[in-house]
């Protein structure tokens, strides 16, 4: 979900650590070297890496900004194939039809088969193109904030691995419990407290 | 600091009772808001909130939705026992309204809208329109993040036992 979309989901992040100096030749050089790879014709089934928010489709970062005023903006990117199971079955019974008169057999014992599988799937794969799903970020480097545009479980997790890989820094989701702890200036003792709390019963019952 | 998966399902009844709470607020003390948001001219509950009662080992949810659905069905279930999980919200400063969801276990926000902007139409528009978007997301998510630290002071302080529960069980026995 783009960034300048009419409408938005955004998970909320803290960014803990610092980069090497000069910061923004750092950040670039990550980008690059963990830029998403084209899978198109590969066998990969998927691929994650980051890419330009100007330019999504051509990951490259050249000529393209990702310094907008103060912020970082970039997406990352994960190109799937997803072989529909009805094709998978079709081409694998045609596969294993024509092999079994090849060779006599009545029938494959279940190590073959996996093996026709998978040689199957490695062959659809290289024909299937993959589906990009583009997911925008802003990072406020001195404030130490980024907001990625996806509520999506399975893409927050992408990008807090790719994130930790390419920058070394930790990405620290904002949920209850870390923001309390991380953004409501606690001292001490109020951190005592906050880990002693239990839920609360409005109906004043126990 | 605890472990960030404990942490989350220790803790997402936090974020529920804030949302609780803050839907306490804006019907009974909406001037705490505009303390906390200096921008802020109004909060209103928009046209959509969930709610979980978890008590009696059971979980039962309600949701609310439309643009003119009366909240009453919530308020009884406040009654019951149950703590909103998510809310629909509309921020208003000036004559801009931004609208958003809010849940409760994460405080994620979704179906956000801002403000209208201009569109874009060449590319040097493109960073222009980025900083506007990002100077209109940060109102809301300052006013989440003002908001919810505010509840974090109130929910470790004595007062929250000796005064605030107290009023909020008032706030929902006024149900009939």
């Amino acid at each position: 979900m783009g960034l300048l979309s009419q409408s938005v989901s955004i998970t909320r992040y803290r960014v803990q650590g610092q980069l090497e100096e000069p910061v923004l030749d750092t950040i670039a050089l990550a980008l690059k070297r963990h830029a998403v790879l084209d899978i198109d014709n590969d066998a990969a089934e998927k691929s994650c890496g980051w890419t330009s928010f100007e330019n999504p489709f051509v990951p490259d970062f050249e000529g393209s900004n990702h310094l907008f005023g103060s912020y970082l903006v970039f997406s990352l990117r994960v190109d799937k194939k997803s072989i529909p199971s009805k094709i998978l079955k079709k081409h694998f019974t045609i596969e294993e039809t024509k092999r079994l008169t090849a060779s006599g057999r009545r029938f494959f014992s279940q190590n073959e088969k996996k093996l026709v599988k998978e040689e199957v799937l490695h062959r659809l794969s290289l024909r299937i193109p993959a589906t990009p799903h583009i997911y925008d970020l802003i990072w406020n480097y001195e404030g130490g904030k980024l907001w990625f545009f996806s509520n999506l479980k399975a893409a927050n997790e992408e990008l807090e691995t790719l994130f930790s890989e390419s920058f070394n820094l930790s990405l620290i989701r904002m949920f209850p419990y870390t923001a309390a702890e991380m953004d409501a200036d606690l001292s001490d003792s109020d951190r005592d407290r906050l880990n002693q709390i239990s839920p609360v019963s409005l109906t004043g019952q126990t | 600091m605890l472990d960030v998966a404990i942490a989350y399902n220790r803790y997402r009844f936090l974020g529920n009772e804030f949302l609780t709470w803050l839907w306490y607020t804006l019907e009974n003390h909406s001037s705490q808001l505009a303390e906390i948001d200096a921008d802020l001219s109004v909060l209103e509950i928009g046209n959509r909130m969930v709610l979980e009662n978890r008590r009696n080992e059971g979980l039962e949810t309600i949701t609310i939705k439309g643009d003119d659905a009366g909240l009453e069905e919530g308020l009884l279930s406040l009654k019951k026992g149950a703590l909103v999980t998510e809310m629909n919200l509309l921020y208003r400063s000036g004559d801009n309204t931004w609208q958003f969801n809010l849940k409760g276990e994460s405080l994620n926000i979704s179906s956000f809208k801002t403000p209208e902007t201009a569109g874009t139409e060449t590319k040097e528009d493109i960073e222009g329109a980025v900083l506007e978007k990002i100077f209109l997301y940060e109102k809301v998510i300052r006013f989440v993040e003002g908001a919810f630290r505010h509840f974090v002071g109130l929910r470790i302080s004595e007062n929250w036992d000796k005064k605030i529960i107290i009023q909020m069980r008032q706030w929902i026995n006024k149900i009939s």
